[in-house]
């Protein structure tokens, strides 16, 4: 098969430092050797690969925006999304892996954490030595944290944490837990960690998507926390959003990454598909699928490349990844099923990414906002008027 | 101790190779550069090599070429060499003048242990590792697919028709890398990071008159099409008869 060169219509290469680049470049190669040759295998089997998390931390892809000093690359943050897209070109699953360790567990125990916190988990975050996952989600409350039912009780050498979150990425492989709980009625941030009694994370089982990764219920039985491992600088649901926002950006850039796959197997097959007395590409009905695709990915990268910079400026409204993970996110399903629609029967086969990439899509639309959150979050800040409820 | 590494950078292998319009060389455009991969077996030895000897030893990365090189020693101090020298060169030089310039600038840095690729994916020579060995007189061992550094002494295995065979020599000494030397680690994020604070040291490469000249370049002719003799043993002896008469092969 040809390798793979990127998808790149508007010379958008020229944009990016050399830094940049060159980052991308080193984590497209690994995905190329690493990722690409077990993923099907990996799928099929509804297994994560978990042999590629000391890989990955080796390349430094682990919190890779935070500082040296905790092991960390300290890279920008569209070299940071670059990083995503190439990982979510292999696969949503393995990105989402990445995203959770970097923007919702690395991310909150940086910016929440205390110094004895951070010196302590930050390193062994960043080296995979640990891995971590985040709690937010509960069965009752998806699209609504606000309304968790988790608790944390204050008693004398601790916290006593009780209730139950689901659909929790990495939980059964995790480490430690940055798991949000409401204390007195507001949302803190605490960090369990594993085989402390009464918590217990099983795998849920079953899953059309992202399959190769590990999502789980955490439970919390009278669970009793150190006083230490409560996250001293969270003080409401805003924190835990603000975790999200991170994860969100991240995947902005991610299925850009699931989007160029598609792309770039659709058009190779399209070329050599032979139905009728031409090659399928040779079709005006397919150009115009290739043409849509290519036209989606080209706004998703500029889009991104903006967020990005202006991310790194400190300018970013959360508005505006609301908007990217929005529009991304549908573009990416949309040109998924398209690709799929373009191989005929052959684009159901795990003899090509795309339907996996189809499915996995689907999660990544609902997780981290829905496409309708992302929607509602827009709407109000444009209009005034909070059409949540 | 001082290691250097000869690294050239070449066409990706996946690129379509055009001939420029002097019928002597290729044509650029649209060509992507990459490490030639030997050079990359060649940069791990020497940092493994240096990892394990410790102390203050230093991995030098040199190239001869132009700036568009500078990319390709980039990714090698990426990788973790320590210093990079680009030996600039404007004209065309063949084998020899390359090793010369190489030559020159490992003398003048005082390295013990040369690494280079086994060979260079472009032109396909082979010999600059042996020619730098000549030109400075130290030990040559090729080809090489496993390395060992006791002290002065070393212990090269490498690949021979049909097996291999195990060579001692002993510094300084230049080892070309075979595949299957080591497996090249990635540049790791920090890796890259780093480098960007890393100096590329620019000179000219040493002058030095060619001994060969190109000629002329062309591409293999195409592949002509197949012919289908017949499906069954009747076609057999027509088939002896185009074997021995019109491609002369038996
Ligand atoms: C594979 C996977 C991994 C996940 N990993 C994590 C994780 O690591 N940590 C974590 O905390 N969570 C995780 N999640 C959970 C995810 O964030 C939630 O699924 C998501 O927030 C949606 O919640 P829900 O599934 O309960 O859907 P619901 O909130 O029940 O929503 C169902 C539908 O109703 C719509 N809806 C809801 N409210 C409104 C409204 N007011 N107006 C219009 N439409 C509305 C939604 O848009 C959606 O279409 C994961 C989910 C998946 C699938
Ligand atoms: C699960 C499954 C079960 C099946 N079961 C059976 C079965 O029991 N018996 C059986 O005989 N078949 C069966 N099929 C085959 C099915 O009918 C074919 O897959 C279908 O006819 C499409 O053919 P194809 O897959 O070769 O795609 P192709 O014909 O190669 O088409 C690929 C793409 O090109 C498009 N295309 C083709 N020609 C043109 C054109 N002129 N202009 C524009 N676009 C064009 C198509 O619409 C499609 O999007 C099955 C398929 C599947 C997936």
């Amino acid at each position: 098969m040809k390798k793979f060169s990127g998808v790149d219509y508007f010379n958008i290469e020229t944009l990016y430092t050399d830094e940049e680049r060159m980052i991308r470049d080193t984590v497209r190669e690994f995905v190329e050797n690493e990722i690409i040759p077990i993923i099907e295998e990996y799928n099929r089997k509804s297994e994560f690969p978990v042999h590629l998390v000391s890989k990955m931390a080796e390349l430094g892809l682990f919190g890779p925006t935070l500082p040296s000093k905790y092991g960390c690359a300290e890279l920008n943050n569209v070299a940071y999304g670059l990083i995503m897209q190439e990982l979510e070109r292999g696969d949503s699953g393995i990105r989402s892996f990445a995203s959770v360790q970097s923007a919702l567990v690395m991310y909150p125990i940086f910016t929440f954490g205390s110094e004895e916190q951070k010196d302590f988990w930050l390193p062994k975050l960043a080296t995979g030595e640990k891995i971590g996952c985040f709690g937010l989600t509960e069965p009752d409350y998806g699209s609504n944290p606000g309304g968790m039912i988790t608790r944390a009780e204050k008693v004398e050498d601790g916290y006593l944490l009780n209730g139950a979150k689901m659909w929790i990425t990495n939980g059964t492989i995790a480490d430690v837990a940055v798991v949000w709980a409401k204390l007195d009625g507001v949302v803190r941030g605490f960090l369990v960690e594993k085989n402390t009694k009464g918590f217990t994370a099983p795998e849920m089982k079953g899953k059309h998507s992202l399959k190769a990764s590990v999502t789980s219920e955490l439970i919390f039985d009278n669970v009793l926390i150190p006083e230490s491992n409560l996250l001293p600088k969270t003080e409401g649901l805003k924190n835990a959003l603000m975790c999200l926002n991170q994860a969100r950006y991240g995947i902005a850039w991610g299925v850009v990454g699931a989007m160029m796959a598609c792309y770039d197997t659709a058009l190779n097959y399209a070329k050599s598909r032979v139905q009728f007395s031409k090659p399928i590409a040779a079709y005006q009905l397919t150009q115009e699928k290739l043409v849509y695709m290519l036209t989606e990915i080209t706004k998703a990268q500029l889009l991104n490349l903006q967020l990005g910079r202006l991310k790194d400026k400190g300018l970013l409204k959360f508005t505006q990844v609301s908007m990217a993970k929005r529009n991304n996110c549908e573009k990416a399903l949309e040109i998924a099923r398209m690709s799929r629609e373009i191989l005929g029967a052959n684009g159901i086969l795990d003899e090509y990414p795309v339907m996996r990439h189809s499915a996995n899509l689907e999660s990544v639309k609902t997780y981290e906002g829905t496409h309708e959150m992302h929607t509602l979050i827009i709407g109000e800040d444009i209009t005034g008027f909070p059409a949540f409820d | 101790m001082k290691i250097a590494v000869c690294i050239s950078q070449v066409p990706d292998t996946a690129t379509r190779i055009k001939i420029g319009s002097d019928h002597k060389s290729i044509d650029p455009n649209g060509v992507t550069y990459i490490i030639n991969p030997y050079d990359e077996f060649a940069i791990e030895e020497a940092l493994k090599t240096k990892e394990k000897i410790g102390g203050d030893s230093i991995v030098y990365v040199i190239s001869v070429g132009d700036d568009s090189v500078k990319e390709t020693l980039r990714k090698a101090l990426a990788m973790g060499a320590d210093e990079a020298v680009l030996l600039k060169s404007s004209s065309a030089k063949d084998s020899i003048g390359i090793a010369k310039a190489l030559a020159e600038e490992i003398k003048s840095l005082g390295c013990e242990l040369v690494f280079c690729g086994k060979q260079s994916v472009d032109y396909d020579s082979g010999i600059t590792g042996q020619l730098i060995a000549e030109m400075l007189d130290y030990n040559c061992v090729s080809v090489v697919v496993d390395f060992k550094l006791e002290g002065n002494k070393i212990t090269a295995e490498r690949e021979i028709e049909g097996g291999r065979e195990v060579v001692e020599t002993e510094l300084p000494a230049v080892i070309t890398a075979q595949k299957g030397l080591n497996e090249p680690r990635y540049a790791s994020l920090k890796g890259i990071m780093a480098a960007k604070k890393k100096i590329i040291a620019e000179k000219p490469a040493v002058d030095s008159s060619s001994f060969t000249e190109i000629l002329d370049m062309h591409l293999p002719p195409s592949k002509q099409p197949g012919r289908i003799l017949g499906t069954d043993k009747s076609a057999v002896p027509e088939l002896v008869r185009l074997l021995r008469e019109e491609a002369k092969v038996i």
